[in-house]
């Protein structure tokens, strides 16, 4: 089987933009971080929820666009794909982020937290609560750190396991690489359904354990794969314009892209409006209660905000052929879904945050925004040190050839 | 004899690389060519420098005009003509409207935007194109890629199409011919194997429709729907203690929407009872009309007790008299709703908006046909002072 060069690429120096402005990032967030945890510690974990699904949707999501890769053998996303392995590294922030809910999750389990944050966490709440006790066996503090430590390893060791044969793959050119990493991605995929579903019931669902939504895995999933997609477009175009991704990404390339964020817009709709539709319609208390605080007072505005930002706006800009193809209007849609992500999850999570407040009105102050810059510089500069003696495509792959010269 | 025109001139290629370099070099020159190949070829439309495609823009207004129509039907039948409170939702209940103008979106972008294509590009009924029966048509569609110029593009010249052609490398280069009889040749609408195919099958449609709606869903997996695990109305219970299957509202319930009439005599109807309504331009025609509809055909057009029913029933008295303008409207509305004398009850016929409709009516006729009131001055210093209070 052919070991052997089939492509032409020179790896050139990062942007100094990069490193530069993440870290200046990473400084200023950080400092607003370790500020607002002197003055509420219960609001910088709330802060820090956003923080950890926005990283966790890039590590997990930039695993799940590789495996989806090799899984389909995927022509034009190949060349993308060194991008996503490199955003893999945004799993080693998955600790900081989480640090705040977890510290306060593990004194929890001694009956001393710090502050109140997830509902279950109070014994006495749930000895009292005949429905928190039944979820009890699944929700307690012990099986909730395990959990989350438990996803982190596994997604560290498909990291290695995926990314770790691409890397090796640039050197020996093996094209066998490509089966066996197809294997493990078959493999991956059932290890991530579940993981996603249970990062996104942990986390946020558990926020209002009393809520029920057998959709709401999906919903954050919906939401996670138009985030990475993004993040790689982001990435892809901008360094596609200044020469450092390889000869020949063309205007299909991005009509691909492109029509990924278009795609997952939609259906982060179809699957949000599905939630809300079949709670409106059987009209349960148990299920209902849960969108009653987001269609009350300023939340009814925010929410019907949400309908706009991540759906209507995003697929408005997207949904002409030539925007798929423009790099300037693909850069705005990507960055205005990582926004919209980011916006999503505060709307799922802080009514939370308005109810242990007793008040209705929104939170969204310097501590989020903070904790946010955090978060996002801190993925780039992930991103910027790693790529750093990495290539920006896998040369090696067995696909490469084809896909430099793909064509819709 | 058929008199044979040329149509074009088709080249056959054998690879994918061939028919891009050929389609890129003839689209340089020509206008009026086309790629016929088996399967999509990627990368075509650069090769054929094609724009891209309008079709969108028409696919997206013609489904979002007929969701909009959509809307408005379902606003329209749900809220406005028959109005039902479902599930307890509102009558304008826009969440469960979303799917409906999702699908009607889709399918309506979607059939109209090929309805259009068949009609307007392909010229329904008409199906006949010089290229059908050829011989590229057959090695197209199996395993070659062909490309063919017409005859009508301004820069066409055969022989230097055939050599541009073999000098891409083409397998065969052919030409293609039509005659004009085949291309104007138009369906007959009675041709026997059409008719026969239409009558074929209506009969098998109405026979399976008939079997389905007749049989099929009576029989034992299909009836489901039909055989519930439910109890009708009249079924004794086993369930309950006393037997019945209907069960009794509890004490007290009135349906929606209903209030009780709650006087039983006349002098406590006039005592308790006034006049809500105000005599409107409105309102006096629903009096009007109602009147004319229920009352008049005993009390007469203008409530002068001129019957309508010739002896067959005792006429109803003149309501203009001083009697009845002394009566109050509570006492009225009670002889509406339940009947005096020979008159029968009008409860529920009339509603109760209609019936004080009907009184500002009849009082409008006292006015304008009725033997003036003569009142005491005590009376209207009473009438007066009884407003003032009302007032304050």
């Amino acid at each position: 089987m052919g070991a052997s060069i089939t492509v032409e690429y020179v790896k050139k120096a990062l942007p100094s933009g990069l490193i530069k402005w993440s870290s200046i990032g990473l400084i200023v967030g950080l400092a607003l971080v370790i500020f607002s945890a002197t003055m509420d510690m219960q609001r910088l974990a709330f802060s820090s929820l956003l923080g950890y699904m926005f990283v966790m949707s890039i590590a997990m999501g930039a695993l799940f666009f590789i495996a989806l890769d090799h899984i389909t053998g995927s022509i034009w996303s190949t060349p993308f794909r060194r991008i996503a392995e490199i955003l893999t590294n945004a799993i080693w922030l998955a600790p900081i982020m989480a640090a705040p809910i977890l510290y306060n999750i593990f004194l929890e389990m001694g009956g001393h937290g710090m502050f109140d944050m997830y509902h279950w966490t109070h014994d006495a709440v749930v000895a009292a609560d005949p429905f928190l006790s039944q979820k009890a066996p699944y929700l307690n503090e012990s099986s909730f750190i395990f959990r989350t430590v438990l996803i982190w390893v596994l997604m560290i060791i498909f990291k290695f396991i995926l990314v770790g044969n691409s890397y090796k793959q640039d050197k020996t050119f093996n094209h066998k690489t490509n089966k066996v990493n197809a294997a493990f991605s078959a493999i991956f995929m059932a290890v991530f359904a579940v993981s996603i579903t249970l990062t996104a019931i942990d986390f946020m669902m558990s926020l209002e354990p009393h809520w029920f939504s057998t959709i709401f895995g999906i919903y954050y999933f919906a939401g996670t794969f138009a985030c990475i997609v993004a993040m790689i477009t982001l990435i892809a175009v901008n360094f596609n314009e200044k020469g450092l991704m390889i000869e020949g990404i063309n205007k299909d390339h991005y009509y691909s892209l492109g029509g990924w964020m278009f795609a997952f817009t939609t259906f982060w709709m179809y699957i949000a409006f599905s939630q809300f539709m079949l709670i409106w319609y059987a009209n349960i208390p148990e299920e209902t209660f849960w969108y009653m605080p987001r269609m009350e007072g300023t939340w009814a505005y925010l929410s019907i905000a949400l309908i706009f930002i991540k759906f209507l706006v995003p697929f408005g800009l997207s949904i002409q052929r030539p925007s798929k193809t423009n790099p300037k209007r693909l850069k705005l849609v990507a960055m205005w879904i990582i926004g919209a992500h980011i916006y999503d999850i505060w709307w799922v999570s802080y009514p939370t945050y308005s109810h242990l407040k007793e008040t209705h009105s929104p939170f969204f102050g310097w501590q989020e925004l903070g904790f946010v810059l955090f978060a996002i510089s801190a993925v780039f500069f992930v991103f910027a040190i790693a790529a750093k003696n990495k290539n920006i495509v896998p040369i090696g792959d067995a696909k490469m050839e084809r896909a430099i010269n793909f064509h819709l | 004899m058929i008199k044979e025109n040329l149509y074009a001139i088709s080249a056959l290629f054998d690879t994918p690389d061939s028919i891009m370099k050929a389609a890129d070099n003839i689209s340089t020159e020509y206008k009026r060519f086309d790629v016929n190949t088996p399967y999509p070829v990627h990368g075509m439309d650069d090769a054929m420098k094609l724009t891209p495609s309008r079709i969108g823009y028409f696919t997206i207004s013609i489904g979002l005009f007929c969701m909009s129509f959509m809307l408005y039907f379902m606003y329209w039948s749900n809220s406005v003509d028959y109005p039902q409170v479902i599930g307890g939702k509102p009558f304008f209940a826009f969440p469960a409207y979303v799917p409906i103008m999702f699908e009607i979106t889709i399918l309506t972008g979607a059939v109209l935007s090929v309805a259009m294509m068949i009609s307007v590009l392909f010229k329904f009924p008409n199906n006949a194109h010089p290229l059908h029966d050829s011989g590229y048509m057959k090695a197209v569609s199996s395993d070659k890629y062909g490309i063919y110029v017409e005859a009508k593009d301004s820069n066409f010249d055969y022989s230097k199409l055939e050599k541009q052609f073999k000098e891409l490398g083409a397998s065969s280069v052919s030409p293609i011919y039509y005659d004009e009889e085949e291309v104007d040749w138009k369906p007959n609408t009675w041709d026997p194997k059409f008719v026969i195919g239409t009558i074929g099958i209506a009969i098998l449609t109405s026979f399976s429709v008939y079997m389905h709606m007749n049989k099929v869903l009576f029989m034992v997996p299909f009836d489901w729907m039909m055989n519930q695990e439910r109890a009708d109305y009249g079924e004794t219970s086993e369930f309950f203690a006393d037997g019945y299957s209907m069960r009794v509202a509890p004490v007290g319930t009135i349906a929606r929407g209903f209030i009780p009439y709650q006087y039983d005599s006349p002098d406590s109807a006039s005592k308790y009872m006034t006049n809500p309504t105000v005599a409107s331009e409105h309102n006096l025609e629903l009096g009007q009309r109602k009147f004319l509809t229920y009352c008049s055909p005993c009390h007469g057009n203008m409530a002068e007790g001129a019957s309508r029913l010739k002896g067959n029933m005792p006429p109803g008295p003149d309501l203009r008299t001083e009697f009845y303008q002394n009566f109050t409207d509570g006492r009225f509305y009670h002889t509406i709703t339940k009947g005096k004398g020979i008159m029968a009850g009008y409860e529920s016929q009339i509603t109760r908006e209609e019936r004080w409709a009907i009184i500002n009516y009849i009082r409008t006729l006292q006015k304008a046909f009725g033997t003036p009131v003569v009142k005491t001055e005590e009376e209207i210093a009473e009438n007066s002072e009884t407003k003032t209070e009302a007032s304050e």
